[in-house]
């Protein structure tokens, strides 16, 4: 029986599939598909100190094997997350962590001293590249000493394990990944979204309320795939792969290329069971390759 | 309401003139029970096998024969992903979630139901084009709950009118086209009916300048009025805050909020 767990930070995932945020809601829109105590985590929609509108109508775009989004963070708050979502996830049997974004800096580290008291939450997932909102989001992601700002800023605050989601779009993402490594990160996730845009060529006009938007599934595995073997070498934190897993072949290829947990976003929307299939595809890789522990495909590829 | 990831068989698949097909789809084993489902609510079709569709289309339920295990989806081939839909053969599977979203609000019984002077007004069902295709099940229900139904149906043209026979097992059928080729030339809202009749509630779906045009007219009328909303959307579980539209309560998602709103509700 190969083994499964993983840790991240002081996290313990009991396998290394988690949720992507915003793509799963809170878990509860699938339980009818998934049985979620079997996650290893459900990483939850992204929150704010205060409630957020997000972006207007239309908020999506299907593009080639892909898809955009400019959602915005649409969420109610994180009071409204304490007091009324909280109480229901808690007892999901699984980890769950809290994709935290913000304004500022300040703002930032208010959310995740909020989700800092809740003691089923052992972990969050800073935000620091949402492409779709004007104010924070990506505008700390794409510099290193923005990205240092924030952390540095929720690492003071925040105790528990701390990841944080790393941008794409930039020149260096290892350069991101060291900068917030030395602010004390216990692991990065990485990719966010691409910045993409789609025009409807009838129409003669972008497709997206605001113009520009998220590109997330399969067409952008092998960039997410490159950005995790580049970022394995230049950090020594564990890192959260994700970007067009669609099944546990992809996830697999994210473990080798140096990820050692994996988080599952678009596919779900094609197939609402797909992590329970990913769990056990991964459990079927091991067998079959005789391996005792799933942590011995971290990087391997590496060695190749 | 419990939700289902199911394989459906195509039973048969009727092609209409420009592009509409009427899918009849029945559990992949015949012992096995449909799931109960509610006018008005929907389903997502996984498409597969075409490069360039990775999302999920959403089609409303047309209708369902319980007693010949059927569920009716009647589609406009327009895109890759509705055109790869109508292609299907009788055989083929569909995989398909269901069922979604809220349907309409049913009013009440007959009996409860009636006006000051002891008489029901009948329910006006408005459709346009393919957006007929959740107002056949609702015909049904109402007519079986003792109302009386009228269904407008509107389109461009006489092929675009579908379905005309069926609606008359449940209702009187009024027609607009806007070429005149069928019924009274114009757009719904401008079909002699709506000065001819009163009626109790309207209930309507269609593309949206369309509903907002029929919401209007029956807050003019002090109608109470619901709407089948259809925008794009991509989980249809209320997962991935797409599909909204802005309302007077805030972003709501069409997928699990609606898709059907009372039309006082919707910012247009």
């Amino acid at each position: 029986m190969p083994n499964l767990h993983i840790n991240i930070g002081d996290l313990h995932l009991q396998n290394p599939v988690m949720t992507a945020s915003g793509t799963f809601g809170y878990g509860l829109e699938f339980a009818d598909f998934v049985d979620l105590a079997r996650l290893g985590g459900i990483i939850v929609k992204g929150t704010t100190l205060e409630p957020r509108q997000g972006n207007p109508y239309p908020r999506m775009a299907e593009t080639a094997q892909g898809m955009l989004n400019c959602v915005g963070l649409q969420n109610k708050g994180v009071d409204y997350f304490c007091k009324h979502i909280y109480p229901e996830v808690r007892k999901l049997g699984t980890e769950v962590i809290v994709n935290v974004s913000g304004s500022s800096p300040e703002t930032y580290a208010a959310c995740a001293e909020r989700i800092a008291e809740l003691d089923d939450i052992h972990a969050i997932e800073l935000n620091i590249s949402c492409p779709n909102v004007r104010e924070g989001g990506m505008a700390f992601g794409v510099t290193c000493s923005g990205a240092a700002s924030v952390v540095q800023a929720v690492r003071r605050v925040y105790p528990k394990t701390l990841i944080v989601k790393l941008s794409p779009n930039v020149t260096d993402i290892t350069e991101i990944a060291r900068a917030v490594e030395a602010e004390g990160a216990n692991a990065v996730s990485l990719i966010n979204t691409l910045m993409g845009m789609a025009i409807d060529a009838e129409r003669q006009r972008p497709v997206l309320s605001i113009k520009t938007g998220g590109l997330s599934g399969p067409a952008v595995k092998p960039v997410a795939l490159r950005m995790v073997w580049q970022v394995y070498d230049a950090v020594r934190i564990p890192i959260v792969g994700l970007g067009g897993i669609m099944n546990a072949t992809d996830a697999v290829e994210f473990m080798l290329a140096g990820a050692s947990a994996i988080e599952i976003g678009t596919a779900n929307f094609i197939d609402p069971a797909v992590t329970i299939k990913v769990i056990d595809g991964i459990f079927d890789y091991l067998t079959r390759h005789n391996l005792s522990d799933v942590t011995q495909l971290i990087g391997l590829a590496h060695k190749a | 309401m419990k939700k289902y990831i199911l394989d459906m068989v195509v039973k048969s698949i009727e092609h209409y003139a420009n592009g509409y097909a009427l899918l009849k789809m029945g559990m992949a084993s015949p012992s096995e029970a449909l799931p109960t489902v509610a006018p008005g609510q929907f389903v997502q079709i996984r498409i597969d096998e075409t490069p360039e569709v990775m999302l999920r289309r959403p089609v409303s339920i047309n209708f369902v024969d319980y007693d010949a295990g059927e569920l009716w989806l009647l589609v406009h081939g327009i895109g890759a992903g509705t055109k790869w839909i109508i292609s299907r053969k009788p055989q083929n599977t569909l995989n398909v979630i269901l069922p979604l979203g809220n349907g309409f609000t049913m009013p009440a019984p007959t009996h409860q139901s009636t006006s000051s002077d002891g008489t029901e007004h009948p329910m006006l069902l408005v459709g346009g084009g393919v957006g007929i295709a959740p107002l056949l099940y609702l015909a049904k229900a109402l007519q079986e709950q003792g109302h009386k139904v009228y269904a407008l149906l509107g389109a461009r043209s006489a092929n675009d009118i579908l379905q005309r026979e069926l609606f008359e097992r449940y209702a009187t059928v009024c027609i607009t086209t806007e070429d005149g080729s069928l019924g009274q030339k114009g757009l719904v809202t401008q079909h002699t009916i709506w000065d001819e009749q009163l009626f109790a509630e309207v209930f309507t779906c269609g593309p949206k300048p369309m509903m907002r045009a029929v919401a209007q007219l029956a807050q003019t009328k002090q109608l109470a009025c619901q709407a089948s909303l259809e925008n794009m959307m991509a989980c249809g579980l209320g997962a991935c805050l797409c599909c909204v539209q802005d309302t007077t309560q805030g972003h709501l998602c069409v997928c699990q909020d609606g898709p059907v709103f009372d039309t006082q509700l919707i910012k247009w």
